[in-house]
């Protein structure tokens, strides 16, 4: 049984990461009232990209700030159709999913061959944490992971910080909630919503990259699999809180780590189903969770001046 | 002089709204900018503010040439402006809206010295507000207060108020008042714009007149003697004042309102126990702050909504559950609160919209098809008796001035010669020639024996119209009262929820029967 509760939670923090990382990071989007869709295409981009900068730079970190600077040049170009020519968010969203999932089919076969990925890369390796890596059940799970892990669970409530406290904070909440408010106050309602994009996308693409070698250590089509909906999600159940996005991801992913388990035990459920848990969950938390929430006014809606 | 705009040209594509203005305020007066909707008030003053750069002109401070490209520099010289539709942002606490965007913020924010800085503040100039209260929590009074500190705190010396009373309720606008002359005692300027003469009268010390995009002229308020010159300067014509209203005898009950309550899907009850009827022949009208129920009141009576208790009887027979379509057959006109939301479809015609109402006339069909040049041709003269100012029947509702759409929709509602007129709001934020002609009309429904239901939060109007007047708070009936034992005090003390002294429930059952 202990065995049993330590893999269990050892790969729902594993399983959760990439959900929280891009949940962070879209937070702050959502925030100055941009919804991104689009974060399910550059994870998807970032997850490529990640593996194709750590298979030609022999370097994981290397490989995952390529990442990044991918996520963050496909960001701009969202952020470019949606803040600047004000395109409706959503349909620019789906432009950007459906681009990336052709885009990383190709470029995968371009690079790696039709036969797939066989490239041996450097990946993300636990980092067991001394001392606090010995204590029972949570040594073996919480403290013997690899970096992104950890970053993950330390910055949100860094970031819940920043976003409740900070002056940049405090601008792009106002932005989100009322932007001719911000904008007769001196502020650059597109200047708000560009960066908060730009860092959204970087997350996106560290999300991505770590998916693919921190989870695995290959690139395979598609293999995002909704993770940056779930985040969306995330962000709703999290009441647009860094730190509720830690908890809403913890949640999705200690349903998909469960729908792990049980197939692993030989349940006599079909697995079709077991594989349907995480989603069922995600649509069950939304539907309880239905209060008044801090969604942004302006969610959604292109800013025109005067 | 303190502030000298001069030759002032700002153009929107073809539209000029201000044409060559000039305009000098001297330091510490309170200067008014009078004019109709559309005079270009705002827009002169959200140049000033850094909204929008002017196409010409020069603007002076203190002899100085100063050029504002953003609302930033405008901030940075010393001018603030508080918009008729405030810039808060409701989600936030006030000393984050304080504080929002000032360039003196480091990185991370020191709430509680702003706070503290807030205070002084609002202890100086009496203007106390718990800078830790969410603002969407606050009345519309406070949340002005919060506009006016905003200003404050970044040490405006020119105030720029556009149409501060608007929302405001009599004892409010009161204090604003005493607010506005604690400012100028202080070494402020104010600038107040406003199209009510009354409110220029009592605080302003000089008058700029705009109409259509020009000053008409400048005056002090001291050598006003006649409201009515001003109001013939301000709209460019003789406009009447008063509204001519004879006795007319009420006849049969139209509407009678029993007990009714009303809660809403969130469970909060927004009407408490109304009682009331309204007979052919008279105006009831129905004062009380936003938000005090008249809404999910008229609701229940035109069948948008279902009472949860009580019985609404329209010509005699209960149409609490009547459908709408059955409430309007029994000749029930409605003007809604909200013109743009409720009332038209922007995008369609006017004779589109005007079809709305009549789409099952007989003579409007044939063989189920309409027979358009038949209903152009009686629209065509609808909008001529209703003076309705259009290129033609087939111009879009968005295309008219507030003002027309109005009369457009009074048109059509009035078209059908109702039994009972509810009208919700009828003339907000219409300019005082459409306001008076859509007041007359009213009258002309009761005169030609239609019960009518008016909604005001003006009390001018309430008491220019009203026959008898029922004030609401916190989704209760105050009182009822005959018009000719009300004032606005007393009107103004029951709407914040006050029985004023001497008056108790016996006069407010007299008043309902």
């Amino acid at each position: 049984m202990i065995q049993w509760t330590t893999n269990f939670l050892a790969s729902t923090f594993l399983i959760s990461t990439p959900i929280i990382l891009v949940g962070l990071g879209i937070v702050f989007s959502e925030r100055a009232g941009v919804i991104n869709i689009g974060a399910e295409g550059l994870m998807l981009i970032g997850a490529l990209m990640g593996v194709v900068g750590s298979w030609a730079t022999g370097s994981v970190i290397l490989g995952t700030l390529i990442a990044m600077l991918s996520g963050v040049f496909f960001s701009l170009i969202f952020a470019y159709l949606t803040v600047s020519l004000r395109a409706n968010q959503v349909v620019a969203g789906l432009a950007l999913n459906i681009f990336a999932g052709g885009f990383t089919v190709v470029m995968n076969r371009l690079i790696f061959g039709v036969a797939g990925n066989a490239a041996k890369i450097d990946v993300f390796n636990t980092v067991p944490i001394p001392v606090l890596k010995e204590i029972p059940i949570v040594g073996a799970s919480l403290f013997s992971q690899p970096l992104p892990v950890y970053i993950a669970l330390i910055a949100a409530p860094l970031l819940q910080f920043y976003l409740m406290r900070s002056n940049p904070g405090l601008k792009i909440r106002a932005v989100g909630e009322n932007p001719k408010a911000a904008d007769s106050l001196g502020i650059s309602v597109p200047a708000v919503r560009y960066m908060t994009l730009l860092y959204a996308g970087a997350m996106a693409g560290f999300a991505g990259a770590f998916v693919s070698m921190g989870q695995v250590s290959f690139f395979s089509e598609g293999m995002i699999a909704g993770k940056g909906y779930m985040a969306l999600a995330a962000v709703v159940f999290g009441n647009y809180n860094p730190v509720g996005v830690l908890m809403a991801g913890l949640v999705f992913g200690s349903a998909e780590s469960l729908q792990y388990r049980l197939q692993a035990s030989g349940s006599p459920i079909p697995y079709q189903f077991l594989l349907m848990l995480p989603y069922i969950i995600t649509v069950l938390a939304l539907c309880v969770y239905h209060k008044k929430t801090n969604r942004p006014a302006y969610s959604g809606q292109p800013y025109h001046k005067g | 002089m303190l502030l000298e705009m001069e030759h002032v040209t700002k153009r929107f594509g073809e539209l000029v709204a201000n044409r060559d203005v000039s305009l000098s305020v001297r330091a510490g007066e309170v200067h008014a900018l009078l004019g109709e909707n559309g005079a270009g008030k705002t827009t002169l003053m959200n140049i000033l503010s850094g909204m929008y750069a002017a196409d010409e002109g020069v603007i002076r401070l203190n002899g100085e040439k100063i050029v504002i490209n953003n609302a930033r520099d405008a901030i940075a010289k010393g001018i603030g402006m508080v918009h008729q539709h405030f810039m808060l942002v409701p989600a936030l606490t006030v000393i984050e809206n304080v504080v929002l965007g000032l360039k003196e913020n480091k990185h991370f924010l020191d709430l509680r010295g702003a706070a503290a800085r807030l205070n002084e503040l609002g202890d100086k100039f009496g203007l106390a507000v718990d800078p830790w209260a969410k603002v969407a929590d606050l009345s519309i009074g406070q949340q002005q207060r919060v506009e006016i500190l905003k200003a404050l705190y970044r040490d405006a010396q020119l105030l720029i108020l556009d149409e501060p009373t608007a929302v405001l309720t009599p004892q409010e606008v009161e204090s604003l008042f005493a607010m506005i002359r604690t400012l100028t005692q202080e070494g402020l300027t104010i600038i107040f714009i406003s199209h009510k003469l009354m409110e220029i009268l009592g605080i302003c010390d000089r008058c700029t007149v705009l109409r259509r995009g020009e000053v008409v002229q400048t005056i002090d308020v001291a050598d006003i003697t006649d409201k009515q010159h001003l109001a013939n300067m301000m709209v460019g014509r003789q406009v009447d004042l008063h509204v001519q209203k004879p006795r007319v005898t009420p006849g049969d009950e139209v509407l009678k309102l029993d007990d009714i309550c009303y809660t809403d899907k969130d469970g909060a009850r927004r009407v408490k126990n109304v009682s009331f009827a309204i007979r052919r022949g008279e105006i009831l009208g129905i004062c009380g702050i936003d938000g005090s129920g008249q809404s999910q009141l008229v609701e229940c009576i035109t069948g948008l909504a279902h009472a949860t208790q009580g019985s609404v009887t329209l010509n005699g027979k209960p149409s609490n559950q009547m459908p709408t379509r059955e409430i309007l057959r029994h000749g029930v006109s409605h003007i809604p609160e909200d013109r743009h939301r409720m009332a038209m479809v922007g995008q369609l015609s006017i004779n589109e919209n005007l079809l709305l109402m009549t789409s099952a006339r007989k003579d409007f069909l044939c063989h189920g098809l309409y027979r358009w040049k038949a209903i152009s041709t009686y629209n065509q003269k609808l909008c001529e008796d209703y003076q309705i100012k259009a290129q033609g029947v087939s111009e879009p509702m968005t295309n008219l001035s507030g003002g027309n759409q109005q009369k457009v929709i009074v048109a059509r509602e009035m078209d059908r010669h109702p039994n009972l007129l509810i009208a919700m709001h009828p003339n907000r934020g219409l300019d005082i020639g459409s306001t008076k002609y859509i007041q007359g009309k009213i009258v002309e429904a009761r005169n030609n024996g239609a019960a009518v239901l008016l909604v005001s939060g003006d009390l001018e109007e309430i008491m220019d119209l009203s026959d008898r007047i029922a004030v609401m708070y916190n989704g209760r009936i105050m009182a009822v009262m005959p018009q000719q034992s009300a004032t606005i005090d007393k009107l103004g003390l029951l709407m914040a929820g006050v029985m004023p002294e001497g008056m108790n429930e016996h006069i407010a059952t007299n008043g309902a029967s």
